[in-house]
């Protein structure tokens, strides 16, 4: 069905963002692997994660040709973007990212991510942002169900940081240019 | 009438240790104070590599041999299974502050509930008379050929001495077992470092000023004359930690 | 059925181990295995347990040796420089038959080497982790599942078997996070410990845990008594899985992650018209030697793909007797091999195009 690539700072939610899709998948009845990128790298550098979601047992957990790359910031973008399957998509946080150049044998979409989170007093929360565009774009999961997911994924002690992601998801979901 | 009884806690196995060799004496103190204290059914030994590795043969004890300086960390494993059993290992110098130091050091820092029986008779025994490094400086051993020299060869540790630096030690003492009076002192401490391991109170460790006879090439009298005369001004006997004192205190 | 619940394999294995029982971990730290001993370190003492970090790898396998040697079910973790320290504990452990679980969550080697997965460390596992004449139960899962399933296997050999059993993982397996369901591993019939150095109550004679036997005659015997147990294991306890192998000219022999992503490329293949089917030994150490004769009769090649420079060739090629022509793919270094890369091999070996 679909392997994503994450990308992004370390601090950025990249991880928390690839559990989420493997959550909902999951839920699903969909065969799902999660795979950080790991040591050295993850402290303050880049951070990546891959995430396979397919009908059939997964192979390789590690996505080399994504079928969707969500990249917030610009280094994921240059070294990723030209490893996006034909006919993929891109999503990236347009407030941190401008493309030197689109592919036009993929989908492209910018969303102000960093942006929008801070303006709506969650400057934690661009990656959920990120998340709607990236359901919005590609019909992965339904969105109310994505957003439902998202919801519950908070700490039961801590329901108002569900209620937060999925304000987020939806206002990335229902972002226009 | 009974003159002389062997401890229960050691087999009927002759010592295969050579004449004058003082590793005799100290067994039988340990065994002695495992009867004394009744603890034979509970009490775990670890011998590692050393003249003393086959005394899984001589305790009546369960035995575990381990191998060469990692006697402590096997002993650490033994306790952190069973915290009721009493654990000890029985350790030569080179297996404690050369190979072993290590591990030696950090069931110091740990404060592991066993106790330390440590072997320091200034060589190495068991592969032939090499220098150990306990080994005093001029020494001559057939790894220091022409004396212990400070500047190639280091300086001679003391251990009971580093350990008592470490928190978790509770108990250490240096004692010899050249005269009787020596002997009783011995076996004080060795029940008193069993004792306190009983009460959980920490590292005991027992370091046992010992003869070798063999390697050090001189008669068992001369043996013990040249302790006393070398080994003790280094090594000199004593309580260097007793953590019962500090908490009186 | 029970609840599958999202774990990464390191935490897995870790869940895995203290539901068969073991309550005792010693380890060091080293990526990328940490998460198992930091999922130790917050659940064992909860759990009427203990996790003991150790000054070093080589301290850890001592104490494992240590709380091997009272009965007690232990495991410690590690990664390729670790096992290294272990070696000589590990040792000891063979020789004075104890069971432990030791796990070896590789990264790419030699020396201080990489942090990425790799399967170097195959030789060292099936032929040297240890000096002397001696074999450890080698299990090598492919999934997060096989982690935690594994992992309770390995615990009831070690036992049966008296003996270490390693669990040959690498830093994808550890790393990544699937579902995984703990209810996958039946429990088998344990043997009781009458040989545990535990206190003999007054109630035994006393046991000695010993590797050491002066006399050579007596040290051949005891060898030769602990390779009649390794002959029972081969006989008994092989396991492997196959993949579309009944008709396939091709077979593709991979283990672990890589045999997943072969996976993914022999039905690549297939969909080619390419007849490719995948082997997958689950036991490294007994290497199912007789499952993989029996398929050199169809096939007219096998392609060996592992993350290092083809250690595992050689036990392909001396299982199907040299009877066909046996090629070797690899990744090292902490590279991961592409469906795509072992694909083009899969064609080289039909003799196809490319």
């Amino acid at each position: 069905m679909a392997g994503i690539l994450l990308a992004g700072f370390g601090g950025q939610g990249i991880l928390f963002a690839g559990k989420q899709l493997i959550v909902a998948g999951m839920k699903n009845g969909k065969e799902v692997s999660w795979l950080p990128s790991y040591g050295p790298e993850m402290r303050g550098g880049t951070c990546n994660c891959s995430v396979n979601i397919d009908d059939e047992p997964i192979g390789s957990p590690l996505v080399t040709t994504p079928d969707i790359l969500l990249a917030m910031n610009k280094p994921s973008y240059d070294k990723f973007v030209s490893k996006v399957a034909a006919g993929g998509t891109v999503v990236y946080d347009s407030s941190l990212v401008t493309p030197d150049e689109i592919r036009a044998d993929i989908k492209s979409c910018g969303v102000p991510a960093t942006k929008l989170a801070n303006e709506n007093g969650f400057p934690k929360l661009a990656n959920c942002i990120m998340l709607g565009k990236l359901m919005k774009e590609t019909g992965l999961f339904d969105g109310d169900y994505f957003r439902e997911s998202l919801r519950a994924a908070s700490p039961k002690a801590k329901p108002e940081l569900g209620e937060m992601n999925a304000k987020a998801f939806a206002i990335g979901y229902e972002y226009e240019d | 009438m009974i003159v002389f009884e062997k401890p229960h806690a050691l087999t009927d196995v002759p010592f295969h240790y050579c004449p004058g060799c003082t590793h005799g004496i100290v067994h039988r103190l340990v065994a002695e104070v495992i009867d004394e204290l009744g603890v034979e059914g509970t009490t775990v030994g670890v011998a590692p590599v050393g003249c003393s590795v086959f005394a899984y043969n001589y305790f009546n004890c369960d035995m575990i041999e381990a191998a060469h300086g990692r006697a402590p960390a096997v002993a650490t494993g033994v306790k952190r299974s069973n915290p009721d059993l009493t654990v000890f290992t029985y350790q030569g110098d080179g297996d404690l502050a050369a190979i072993g130091t290590a591990e030696t050091v950090h069931v110091g820092a740990r404060g592991e509930n066993i106790t330390i029986i440590f072997i320091n008779n200034a060589i190495y025994g068991m592969t032939g008379g090499q220098m150990a490094p306990t080994t005093l400086l001029g020494q001559v051993t057939t790894t220091s050929p022409y004396g212990r020299d400070q500047k190639l060869q280091g300086n001679p540790i003391r251990v009971c001495e580093m350990m008592a630096t470490l928190d978790g030690t509770a108990y250490a003492e240096r004692v010899a077992v050249d005269t009787v009076q020596n002997v009783r002192k011995a076996k004080a401490a060795i029940k008193k470092a069993f004792t306190l391991q009983q009460e959980k109170k920490g590292l005991s460790i027992v370091e046992v000023l010992s003869t070798c006879p063999t390697n050090w090439g001189l008669s068992p009298e001369k043996a013990l004359e040249w302790l006393r005369e070398n080994m003790m001004p280094h090594y000199p006997l004593g309580v260097y930690k007793d953590i019962t004192k500090e908490e009186q205190n | 059925m029970s609840e599958k619940l999202l774990m990464k394999g390191n935490e897995a294995l870790a869940e895995a181990a203290i539901r068969a029982g073991c309550k005792l971990f010693f380890g060091y730290p080293i990526t990328p295995q940490t998460e198992l001993a930091e999922y130790m370190a917050k659940q064992l003492p909860k759990r009427d347990g203990m996790c003991l970090q150790a000054e070093s790898e080589v301290s850890a396998i001592n104490m494992i040796y240590g709380a091997a040697a009272t009965g007690s079910r232990c495991i410690t973790s590690t990664s390729s420089p670790g096992v290294s320290l272990m070696s000589e504990g590990i040792s000891y452990i063979i020789g004075s038959d104890l069971p432990c679980v030791l796990v070896n969550v590789q990264r790419g080697g030699p020396g201080l080497g990489g942090i990425q997965p790799a399967q170097s460390d195959y030789n060292q596992a099936i032929r040297g982790l240890g000096h002397g004449d001696q074999h450890v139960i080698v299990l090598a899962p492919n999934s997060v599942q096989e982690m935690a399933s594994l992992t309770g296997e390995a615990f009831d050999l070690a036992d049966i078997y008296r003996m270490p059993c390693m669990i040959l993982a690498d830093g994808a397996l550890g790393q990544m996070m699937e579902p995984v369901d703990f209810g996958a591993h039946t429990p088998r019939e344990i043997p009781a410990k009458t040989w545990a150095t535990n206190g003999h109550k007054n109630a035994r004679k006393h046991n000695v845990v010993n590797s050491l036997y002066i006399a050579p005659e007596e040290l051949e015997q005891t060898v030769l008594d602990r390779f009649e147990r390794y002959a029972e294991i081969e006989e008994k306890e092989v396991k492997y899985d196959t993949y579309l192998t009944e008709d396939a000219d091709i077979v593709v022999v991979a283990y672990g992650i890589t045999a997943r992503i072969a996976k993914t490329a022999v039905r690549m293949a297939r969909e080619q018209g390419i007849k490719a089917g995948l082997f997958r030994p689950i036991t490294l150490w007994p290497f199912p030697s007789g499952e993989l004769k029996a398929l050199s009769a169809t096939a007219s090649a096998f392609l060996s793909v592992e993350m290092n420079m083809g250690q595992m060739l050689g036990d392909v090629k001396l299982a199907i007797d040299c009877a066909k022509p046996v090629s070797h793919f690899g990744r090292t270094g902490g590279m991961i091999p592409t469906p795509d890369e072992i694909l083009v091999h899969i064609k080289k070996a039909v003799g196809g195009d490319n």
